[in-house]
């Protein structure tokens, strides 16, 4: 029987902790690991679900865990998953798993990632994406989207925002000859689960990047979160994607692109964006959508 | 049965970690210590050493991988050196905090700028507070066995603390020496495998490496501090266990030569100390009582060995390869704190050399023993404070 969010285990594995409602972010964790199951080896970088999951004495997580230095998450997982093999005696199911933001693995954690790509390390890397450092309190990192008003990134007269694109981590990790690599959103809960489950039985280093809404961080309502983290897909500017066996295959292609205006009106983060600056928003989606058929047909 | 090799300081330190046994090698290459590496890897490649040889991508992910294998229960190693001992730096207090007996090979370079890539030994002093063990070697026999004796040390339920062992770039990492290597089976006596109750359990899962807020850090941060005082006391058990077992006796925390009677004595670390010695038994010779002092480990401070050696003496110089910018060398200020604490009034000097690999001569050597002697004797407002050695102009007073 496929997992699904129907058939996905009762069991809970991140509890008790203290993110803000409507954080994405632990539904990236807590549903990665109903798939996962209690032999998951859990480690996270400095970050909001590392921040909320591990305050003496209030331990967060069922599964063995535990924080790595912030620029360290792929390289603190190999080195666990060597410890561990070293040893022996770890259940047949065991696995090791990262869950770090977009600045801890676009940014600063990039470089580690990349060398364990290179290895091909048997480690599951998740990037939960909420657009920006949101436990430092809302700054840019090289994942915000153009237009995103960050604490770093203010809309003012001079700029509206965000002056940069978001970075392609996607395809900079598949042209590593990744195993596996797959994007993914928390509002297509069971295209995740799938992925994750996908992921679970490949060896080698396997990749998923998750977007992840914040509402204290985008401006939108709390109980929002699902349904931004589906109209990012529905509008174009975010998509299912994977890449195995050196080949891309995009998972959902939208007949009719919802409204992008309708997706940045929605956020307090996208305010201060022109009209003009919505087409440009427009136009580099179109541009996105044009590369990923390319590479499809690779 | 032991076996004689002409080996370089780094390959006897390697011999050291091949009978150590570590289970994950996470590595980065830097000169000088480059060759432990290679030779490591050898090793695994022939089968001589059972070990998961990690070949990442920069020093901060070599102790970060190392930490993770540490925290999955495994006995880890890595090495470095000068830039990139600062670049993992972070990962330093990390492993400390976290209480993994990493041990770590740091050959002993110079800091940049400007670049210089041989020995002296800023990288190391600059990064004496991050919570790590630190040991001085003084030759590849010495390296060899600490490589063995900083994994039972540092693994011991009461240290619990990560290692750091010092070889001086070029002078000890790339000179040749004769090197008695123990068998694997003495080695084996000496050092059992790694059991720790600090690793990821299956049965009972933990959390490792949290936040500890106000209310509970300082518990955590003064034990680590007692731990490390601990290990001093470790490092004799250690060191007898050695003997008994491998056959090669070594002095604890400090090396203390003619320092009973010695009105005279000069305070060093490393490789140097032997020439050290070599000036002082001449002078010893034509009747000058002098000494030498060798601090073997810097972390714990050994105070009170310290004491016991010099207080005694008339005046007492410290010898080091560093410099801390604005203040003076940084084991002439650890040296001075632990005799101000005893009440001990022996005046001192410092005298800095050694920087970017420069010789220190004997005739350098031979001119701290005077300066001493005029310190001993009436002159000491003559010598100052802090001497860069081989350089004329001592720039300005304060």
């Amino acid at each position: 029987m496929a997992l699904n969010a129907k058939t996905l285990s009762e069991d809970e594995y991140f509890f008790g902790h203290k993110a803000c409602a409507g954080c994405g972010a632990a539904l990236v964790v807590r549903h990665a690991l109903k798939v996962l199951g209690p032999n998951a080896v859990c480690a996270l970088p400095a970050g909001c679900m590392s921040a909320v999951g591990f305050n003496f004495p209030q331990m967060s997580f069922a599964n063995n865990a535990m924080i790595t230095p912030f620029a360290a998450t792929a390289s603190v997982l190999s080195g666990i998953e060597a410890g561990l093999r070293a040893r022996g005696g770890a259940p047949d199911d065991a696995i090791v798993v990262g869950f770090a933001g977009d600045g801890g693995t676009a940014d600063i954690g990039l470089q580690a990632l990349s060398g364990a790509i290179d290895r091909n390390d048997d480690i599951l890397y998740i990037c939960y994406d909420n657009e920006a450092y949101m436990n430092t309190g809302i700054q840019k990192s090289s994942l915000t989207p153009y237009g995103a008003r960050t604490t770093t990134t203010p809309a003012g007269a001079h700029a509206h925002g965000c002056l940069t694109e978001k970075k392609r981590l996607f395809e900079i990790v598949a042209a590593h000859g990744i195993p596996y690599a797959a994007t993914a959103s928390i509002g297509y809960l069971n295209d995740f689960i799938r992925k994750v489950d996908r992921a679970k039985g490949i060896h080698g280093t396997r990749f998923i990047h998750v977007i992840a809404p914040c509402p204290t961080g985008w401006g939108c309502a709390e109980d929002a979160t699902i349904s931004v983290a589906r109209e990012v897909v529905d509008c174009g500017l975010w998509y299912l994607a994977e890449y195995e066996g050196g080949r891309f295959r995009i998972n959902k292609k939208p007949k009719e692109f919802s409204s992008v205006a309708h997706y940045l009106r929605g956020q307090g983060r996208f305010r201060a964006l022109t009209d003009g600056e919505i087409e440009r928003v427009e136009a580099g989606r179109d541009e996105t959508w044009r590369r990923l058929a390319k590479l499809e047909e690779l | 049965m032991s076996e004689k090799k002409f080996l370089s300081g780094d390959e006897a330190f390697a011999e050291g970690v091949r009978l150590a046994r570590p289970q994950v090698i996470s590595a980065y290459p830097i000169t000088p210590q480059t060759v432990v590496v290679e030779r490591l890897s050898e090793m695994v490649e022939r089968g001589d050493l059972d070990a998961d040889y990690l070949h990442v991508e920069s020093e901060h992910s070599a102790l970060s991988a190392a930490i993770g294998a540490a925290a999955a229960g495994a006995r880890a190693f890595t090495a470095t050196s000068s830039q990139g001992l600062l670049y993992m730096a972070e990962c330093l207090t990390y492993a400390a905090g976290g209480r993994f007996p990493i041990v770590m090979m740091n050959a002993n370079r110079s800091t940049c700028l400007p670049w210089n890539i041989y020995g002296d030994q800023r990288d190391s002093l600059s990064l004496l507070d991050h919570g790590w063990i630190q040991v001085y070697a003084e030759n590849a026999q010495e390296a060899l066995d600490l490589a063995l004796m900083a994994y039972r040390l540092g693994e011991d339920a009461r240290v619990r603390t990560p290692v750091m062992v010092c070889l001086d770039g070029f002078a000890l990492t790339h000179t040749y020496e004769t090197v008695d290597v123990p068998s694997p089976a003495e080695a084996d006596a000496f050092l059992p495998p790694y059991e720790t109750s600090n690793r990821f359990d299956f049965e009972h899962p933990v959390s490792i490496g949290y936040t500890a807020g106000p209310a509970y850090n300082r518990y955590y941060k003064q034990r680590e501090h007692l731990d490390m005082l601990a290990a001093a006391q470790v490092v004799d058990e250690v060191e007898g266990e050695f003997a008994r077992t491998i056959g090669r006796a070594y002095p604890g925390v400090v090396d203390a030569w003619h320092c009973e009677d010695a009105e005279e004595i000069v305070v060093t670390l490393g490789s140097i100390a032997g020439e050290v010695r070599d000036v002082a038994s001449r002078l010893r010779a034509a009747g000058r009582k002098v000494g030498v002092l060798r601090i073997r480990y810097l972390r714990p401070l050994p105070g009170p060995e310290i004491v016991a050696a010099v207080s005694g003496a008339r005046a007492v110089a410290v010898l080091e390869k560093d410099v801390s910018f604005g203040a003076e060398g940084t084991v002439f200020t650890n040296v001075n704190s632990a005799l101000h604490r005893a009440g001990c009034p022996v005046p001192t000097r410092n005298f800095i050399g050694g920087l970017g690999g420069d010789d220190i001569t004997e005739g350098q050597v031979m001119q701290i023993f005077d300066a001493l002697h005029q310190v001993a004797g009436s002159d000491a407002a003559r010598v100052p404070d802090v001497t860069f050695l081989n350089i004329a102009d001592q720039g300005g007073e304060r």
